[in-house]
């Protein structure tokens, strides 16, 4: 009945680079200030000013293309994008088109139903734009107010293939890419300050057809989940235009989140044309073999390299491995701790559990917290030691990351050490024994389960240090002979 | 060959307002350009590289440094409109 359709989705994402001045200019590139106070004659582009390209852009944009495997250009420029829009103050905003940076990468993801290679077409620089804030709704507003603090920071523009066919892909090639370029400390990819930034061009075509079908570009998806509820709602009203015997028309329309739906962009269908062509104001890239052995050099593990060799080398289970590596911190962490302590899967359920709690309570990274590697590692021993009990080492723990203390000192202070010595529990356990008549009778009418009703009883008089393996070892002696 | 839609296409993306003289006029100016340049053509440009700079320089760049900015008051002076440390500009969709 119904003709089955494949959906096609290529994703561009804008990421802004973490450096402290802009592309072009020195003006700082901090967040949160004051309007205009972050301008100068550069990227207000008043007449005679000429912009001077900042080194650490272009390493940093190598280092992403390099990650990206993308082959980096030797030649590279940059191009005019003309367009009248009060966003940016020259007319046009300085952004590569030819010749970009890097080109023909890829990304490997893996969803619930495998794994996937996205291409990535190209990785080119340019300039932010300012900030407008209507007077008014858009469409009915007099006026806009125009903030230029964002105007010139750097970003880099990620094009993927048209490789992506299911939202799920394209949430999971998002995060891929955001996790790689938090590895690569270029941006802080925070989405909802808007420094990483995602556009999607969505088409449906008869499965087994080889050309395109029309396509829409949505834009405003301001974090992970709207990507995805969006993608999600595209393909369904494509499905229906389809269906019905419609088309889908070419146009530009905009994610609401508190619809819940897509909105076509009326008055923003005009054909673009840009007239892109060589920014004469600022000069070519040649990058060499040396300058590319440089940044290579400092390309870190990726982290999709870092979780198959957290699974092959430890052991870990894919889903310790996923977690583990998906902060880079927290794979620093894990691996300076076995360093002192060999045993993989103990480590991250720690970290995973009692670690990854505290540290999403507070909001922050492992190196923030008062655990330090070395103590977490020393902690770990003691339980394996009888030193502490598991249950007392959570106590441990949370103190440990509350003040940073050592844990042995934490141990010795709040008197949490494990009573393993058999004198000491003796007339302890006697006494319980003798306090608890109807449980002994049920041991020896071999009911084996009221030895735990016991041991808890000894557990909570030692506020948990007591031994329990031992306490239930000295229980039987006693009971069952 | 370029023709007056050419014109009127360029002046639109521009944001010019051209009167029919002036399209007459610019439509045949234009077009003489276009001949001329055409004159490259007749030679094998095969092996050369498209030329975007003419100055023999390359990789002029600046260490990541932060300068002081403009004084807001002087980013702002030649501003038609401003209002609250902002350039504030006409209305932006139009029908």
């Amino acid at each position: 009945m119904s003709t089955k359709y494949e959906t096609v989705i290529g994703l561009e994402v804008h990421v802004q680079l973490s450096t402290k001045s802009k592309i072009f200019c020195g003006c700082s590139t901090e967040f949160g200030k004051a309007p205009n106070i972050n301008t100068c004659p550069v990227c207000l582009g008043l007449p005679g000013s000429l912009p001077v390209l900042n080194k650490k852009v272009v390493d940093y944009a190598m280092l992403a293309g390099m990650a990206l495997s993308c082959d980096i250009a030797e030649y590279s420029k940059f191009d005019r994008k003309n367009y009248f829009y009060p966003d940016l103050a020259k007319a046009y905003q300085i952004s590569q088109f030819d010749l970009p940076i890097a080109e023909n990468g890829n990304i490997e993801i893996e969803t619930d139903n495998g794994i996937f290679n996205i291409g990535v077409t190209r990785v080119h620089l340019e300039e932010d734009a300012g900030k407008l804030v209507h007077e008014g709704s858009i469409d009915k507003s007099e006026a806009s107010l125009v903030d230029y603090n964002r105007s010139g920071v750097p970003l880099i523009e990620i094009v993927s293939e048209p490789d992506i066919r299911t939202p799920a892909q394209a949430k999971a090639y998002l995060t891929e890419l955001k996790l790689i370029l938090e590895y690569l400390e270029i941006s802080d990819c925070n989405m909802e300050e808007g420094s990483l930034r995602c556009d999607a061009n969505v088409s449906l075509r008869p499965e087994g057809q080889k050309e395109f079908g029309t396509k829409a570009e949505l834009k405003n998806m301001n974090s992970f989940s709207a990507v995805e509820k969006g993608l999600e709602y595209e393909v369904k009203r494509q499905q229906k235009l389809l269906d019905e015997g419609q088309v889908v028309v070419q146009e530009t329309r905009t994610w609401d989140e508190d619809l819940n739906k897509t909105i076509s962009m009326r008055g923003k269908e005009e054909a673009h044309d840009y007239r892109y062509f060589p920014d004469p104001d600022l000069l070519p890239l040649e990058i060499n073999q040396s300058w590319k052995k440089e940044i290579r050099e400092r390309l870190p593990e990726l982290p999709r390299e870092k979780y198959k060799r957290f699974i092959s080398e430890f052991s870990l289970p894919a889903y310790d491995a996923g977690v583990i590596t998906g902060n880079r911190e927290m794979a620093e962490f894990f691996e300076t701790v076995l360093k002192d302590y060999n045993d993989p899967k103990n480590i991250s359920n720690w970290m995973m559990g009692e670690f990854l709690r505290l540290l999403n309570e507070n909001n922050e990274g492992p190196y923030d917290s008062g655990v330090s590697p070395e103590n977490l590692s020393k902690m770990l021993k003691m339980i394996d030691e009888d030193v502490i009990s598991g249950k007392i080492a959570k106590k441990v723990f949370e103190i440990m990351y509350e003040s940073g203390k050592d844990p042995e000192k934490i141990v010795e202070e709040e008197g949490l050490k494990q009573i393993s010595d058999e004198d000491e529990l003796e007339s302890l356990v006697d006494q319980i024994i003798a306090a608890n008549p109807d449980a002994v009778e049920d041991i020896k009418n071999g009911k084996d389960r009221a030895i735990g009703f016991l041991v808890g009883q000894i557990m909570k008089e030692t506020r948990g240090k007591a031994n329990p393996g031992l306490v239930n070892q000295m229980l039987r002696d006693k009971l069952m002979d | 060959m370029i023709d007056k839609k050419d014109v009127e296409y360029s002046a639109d993306l521009a944001h010019l307002k051209l009167s029919e003289e002036e399209k007459e006029l610019y439509t045949e100016q234009i077009a003489k350009i276009f001949d001329y340049v055409e004159k490259l053509n007749e030679l094998d440009t095969e092996d050369v590289v498209p030329t975007a700079y003419t100055v023999p320089m390359k990789n002029v760049m600046r260490e990541d440094k932060v300068e002081e900015s403009l004084d807001r008051e002087k980013s702002l002076a030649n501003a038609p409109d401003k209002k609250e440390g902002q350039f504030r500009v006409p209305k932006i969709m139009s029908e």
